[in-house]
């Protein structure tokens, strides 16, 4: 999920005849699976690509924290509270993670936030909807931590090893929050009152087609996807991954006892995948322009806390120069 | 954070093998690389002792010297011990 429309710089594939010798080796070490290193040569497109890509998503981990946040106090017991914030503080880890692979691309994570704070760089866009009941709360780690995960574990595979093994460990942790979300939404429809069955529906009506809008628009010519494609950054394309979520998320749908916002969603027996209308696409172009219910809230809480928090930074290194000057005259 | 410094961090799990590389952590000091990675690295039990190293004060071998560097052992497979065949009736050793 995470990353969707990174920008590759490619108008067109070059073929190996046109690239230099340096860019040959490199995609035929591509081309073998061999994972490519910090130190080893890369394209530059390559690697501005990998710089935006891993960015958004760690982004997209760091804002994915705020929807969740909303409940944290209002969670209907402890042991709810304390899942809800063990979620949270793995996605502020996640966040971490990623940042720490891009950074092995020569990028400063401080620059790279400035960009998201100034409204540059882009988060996925189903963080600018809100979380308007508890339901939510089940539907989020279903749903969308569900799409993540189809996307993540594709991902495993990418040809950059710092991001790769990013993936590796971020998988492992993640489906334990999907399956926390499931667990809230069955407990609400096995022992809940009617109201509380009809905020499941309600949760899953509102965030359906938002989280199937994470995996980004259509396969198209787009030079963009065939380029991340021919690096193997992205190694299945948005319309494979997202059919992949949908034929593993309607069963369990159904064992819920609920139903999809989509008329036209129905099993093919034919192609043996799921059939389902078509996404509003005018919405999720608007949303990731920065027109989405929540970007405005999401963005100033962001700036907020790193703004309230710069006294306790520069506390800590003053204290760390303290030290470090007691030790040098001891 | 980046006038942070950069800290390498390196687990041991329980199982009593060498400690691992699994990732990096800004730190004003080292007090606080040992912290953070304690809560970045260690959430679900990974492990039993942790190292946190300056990244800068790792040296490391340039990938463009890799044939130089390795080349010296590729052709000694008399190192293995798959090299020496013993007969079946001498059983496993």
């Amino acid at each position: 999920m995470y990353a969707q429309l990174v920008e590759t710089g490619a108008k067109r594939l070059k073929t190996l005849e046109e690239m230099s010798p340096e860019e040959r080796e490199f995609q035929e070490k591509v081309d073998a699976e061999t994972k490519i290193e910090p130190k080893n040569w890369m394209p530059e497109g390559y690697r501005k690509t990998l710089v935006r890509q891993i960015s958004q998503h760690a982004h997209s981990e760091v804002v994915g924290m705020l929807p969740e946040g909303n409940w944290v106090t209002r969670a209907p017991t402890l042991k709810r509270k304390l899942q809800l914030m063990a979620k949270i503080q793995d996605e502020a880890g996640h966040g971490l993670y990623l940042y720490s692979a891009m950074e092995t691309l020569g990028a400063d994570r401080d620059e790279e936030i400035e960009k998201l704070h100034q409204g540059k760089a882009k988060y996925s866009s189903i963080f600018n909807y809100p979380t308007l009941n508890w339901a939510d709360m089940g539907a989020v780690g279903w749903l969308v931590d569900g799409a993540a995960i189809v996307n993540q574990v594709v991902l495993q595979r990418t040809s950059y090893g710092p991001y790769s093994r990013a993936m590796v460990r971020i998988c492992k942790e993640e489906s334990f929050h999907q399956r926390q979300g499931y667990q809230i939404l069955l407990d609400m429809m096995r022992e809940g009152t009617e109201e509380q069955k009809a905020m499941v529906q309600d949760a899953i009506n509102r965030l359906w087609w938002p989280a199937l809008m994470m995996f980004g628009p259509h396969d198209d010519e787009s030079p963009n996807s065939q380029q991340s494609m021919a690096w193997k950054i992205k190694r299945k394309s948005n319309d494979e991954l997202r059919q992949m979520f949908i034929d593993q998320t309607i069963p369990q749908l159904e064992f819920l006892g609920c139903t999809a916002p989509d008329p036209d969603l129905k099993w093919n027996e034919e192609t043996g995948h799921y059939d389902f209308g078509e996404i509003n696409w005018q919405e999720f172009y608007d949303v990731l322009k920065g027109n989405g219910p929540c970007n405005r809230e999401r963005i100033n809480t962001r700036k907020k806390a790193i703004d309230e928090g710069a006294w306790v930074r520069e506390a800590a290194v003053a204290y760390a120069k303290k030290q470090k000057q007691r030790a040098q005259a001891a | 954070m980046s006038e942070w410094r950069l800290y390498e961090v390196f687990v041991r799990s329980k199982h009593g093998l060498n400690h691992k590389h699994v990732g990096s952590v800004h730190a004003s000091d080292a007090e606080m690389a040992m912290e953070n990675a304690r809560d970045l690295y260690t959430r679900r039990n990974e492990g039993v002792s942790i190292w946190v190293v300056p990244s800068d004060t790792i040296t490391a071998s340039a990938s463009d010297e890799k044939e130089v560097l390795f080349d010296p052992s590729e052709d000694k497979i008399y190192r293995h011990a798959s090299f020496y065949e013993l007969p079946d009736e001498v059983g496993h050793m």
